[in-house]
């Protein structure tokens, strides 16, 4: 067979089997995320039927996946959003951190694959997957409870670390000298600052060389923009998805809505192939080893996100049933998790790294969504019992 | 009354107040146009009981079943207050001469002595639209006068 026929073989059976897995998710009300994760797995090394043709494809497409994953994330925030969330937010912020990277690091250091593996999987436990809260939140109807703002900021406040931390981990990565790694690293703080300024102060002019009555126009300059920024972030080793992330923050009002919905459907084309690619890498026999260290970090993972979700919501003025609800909205760790741990696959860092976060974003990210349903019906309850032993109480 | 007003990071904002029987109702507005109509829990003020999901539209005809009889019964009470001056509602009609031109194009104050105080677009209520404000077919235009002034306007807003 030759190679075009092959390619667009493989490539159209990829694609429609993902097709077929969200619609799969999508009837059980569940994220696609983690079938995607296992379709890559299926279809990789050692898997049941290894893609051979279109490999160089996916692996530039999944690159295209993560940039479009953190543009549209960034589009989602306006500069005041984040400016009045980080003024009130830190503290909480802070918190999260600590609790949920603790666990991360830990395990890295114990199973003594070295602080850079460390580091990384810190950032894996810490962050919480906005896109599969934001999902939740909507599926539930859950946008009028009064815990909702705290658990959103508590998002926004991740991302905003992740915009930090992810020039942190290329530059740890790329095992650069320390005056390399500095300058990377002023370059990105710098580079945060300067998008912000241009936000606040200079919207005005991106969105006026964007601004086109034509689809076509605007869809192919902003992916070009988009494109370029986060080519510079990777060479300045900023990181790509950073570059991205700072290019959806700049834009807002109407132009952010409508590359919203020009680009949505680009996404989320080369979002699953990245969740695929990152299956793709990882050897299923891989898998059955990390199994119980990564069953034990996700319990970990569930008891410090639950901890972070009930101390914000009760700061905030939240009462017991939301603070569990918040506690619940924020176990599930997804795209930022595999985004992570994707740098450090591709800088080949410690072989078990990949199969050990697989597994563990496989558990929470369904088990995050299970539980946020079954923990409402489940609080209401235990205060219901509370308030009768105490009118029994009183009765005596 | 106290309209609470909280920025949802990513999705927009939510307005929220009690009643006075003691009810908690919330308005939560996405940035797509998508509108969610919340009411709380009686027992637990933390959490929504019914969420009503509404599009662009529906929300529109919803505040224009609550807000124009609200404003008709605001005006009836000015014009209790101040006898002699009427305030009517008048439609701009797409045939209308003044659809997309400017209040200032009107000239109606100098015309007719009577003042147009308020436009209902959309079944928002955009109170005192300043001289370059421009009118669209379907905007409710709120004018307050004598009884003579009133009709001059309505005239001159249909027929030019």
């Amino acid at each position: 067979m030759d190679s075009v026929a092959s390619i667009l073989l493989e490539l159209g059976a990829v694609i429609i089997g993902l097709g077929i897995l969200s619609a799969l998710a999508g009837r059980f009300g569940i994220s696609p995320i983690p079938l995607y994760l296992l379709a890559g797995l299926a279809f990789g090394i050692g898997g049941v039927a290894p893609l051979k043709a279109t490999e160089g494809f996916i692996e530039v497409g999944s690159e295209i996946g993560v940039v479009l994953l953190l543009f549209t994330l960034g589009l989602e925030y306006t500069v005041s959003e984040l400016f009045g969330t980080m003024r009130k937010g830190a503290p909480m912020g802070l918190l999260d951190l600590v609790l949920n990277a603790t666990p991360g690091v830990a395990i890295g250091l114990l199973l003594g694959w070295g602080p850079v593996a460390a580091t990384v999987l810190g950032g894996v436990t810490f962050v919480t997957s906005s896109g599969v809260t934001a999902k939740v939140l909507s599926d539930l109807q859950w946008l009028g409870n009064r815990e909702t703002p705290t658990v959103l900021s508590i998002l926004v406040m991740e991302d905003l670390a992740m915009a930090i931390y992810l020039p942190i981990v290329t530059t740890v990565l790329a095992s650069l000298a320390l005056a390399q790694a500095s300058l990377g690293l002023a370059i990105a703080v710098v580079a945060v600052a300067a998008a912000l300024l241009i936000a606040a102060k200079f919207g005005g002019v991106v969105e006026r060389f964007l601004h086109s009555p034509s689809n076509e126009i605007l869809v192919l300059k902003v992916l070009g923009l988009v494109l370029l920024v986060a080519g510079l972030a990777e060479h300045a080793h900023v990181s790509a998805a950073v570059g991205a992330f700072l290019v959806g923050i700049t834009l807002s009002g109407e132009l952010a809505q409508s590359a919203r919905e020009l680009l949505e459907p680009v996404k989320d084309i080369f979002a699953a192939i990245f969740f695929v690619f990152f299956g793709l890498q990882t050897n299923p026999e891989t898998l059955p080893p990390v199994l119980g260290v990564a069953a034990l970090l996700a319990v970990v993972g569930i008891a410090t996100k639950l901890i972070t979700g009930l101390l914000a919501a009760r700061r905030a003025g939240v009462g017991t049933v939301g603070a569990w609800r918040a506690g619940a909205l924020l176990i599930p760790r997804g795209e930022f998790s595999i985004v992570i741990a994707g740098f450090a696959v591709s800088a080949g860092v410690n072989s078990r790294l990949g199969p050990l976060v697989a597994a563990y974003v496989l558990i929470l990210v369904v088990a995050g969504p299970l539980i946020t349903r079954v923990v409402e019906p489940m609080a209401k309850g235990w205060v219901r019992r509370k308030a009768r032993r105490a009118r029994a109480r009183a009765a005596a | 009354m106290d309209v609470e007003r909280t920025a949802l990071p990513g999705i927009g904002l939510r307005y929220e107040f009690g009643t006075e029987r003691e009810r908690r109702l919330g308005v939560v507005t996405h940035r797509s146009g998508r509108r969610e109509l919340i009411i709380y829990d009686p027992d637990d003020p933390d959490s929504t009981s019914e969420c009503v999901v509404l599009s662009g539209e529906e929300a529109n005809v919803l505040a224009e079943l609550l807000g124009g009889a609200r404003i008709v019964e605001r005006l009836a009470e000015l014009e209790r207050q101040a006898d002699g001056l009427v305030s009517r509602q008048v439609r701009i009609h797409t045939d209308s001469p003044y659809d997309n031109k400017t209040l200032g194009d009107t000239k109606a104050r100098t015309r007719t002595g009577a003042s147009i105080v308020a436009v209902v677009r959309h079944g928002e209520v955009l109170a005192s639209p300043r001289p370059d404000f421009r009118f669209e077919a379907g905007d409710i235009i709120v004018v307050i006068g004598t009884e003579d002034g009133v009709g001059a306007v309505e005239g001159l807003l249909a027929a030019g």
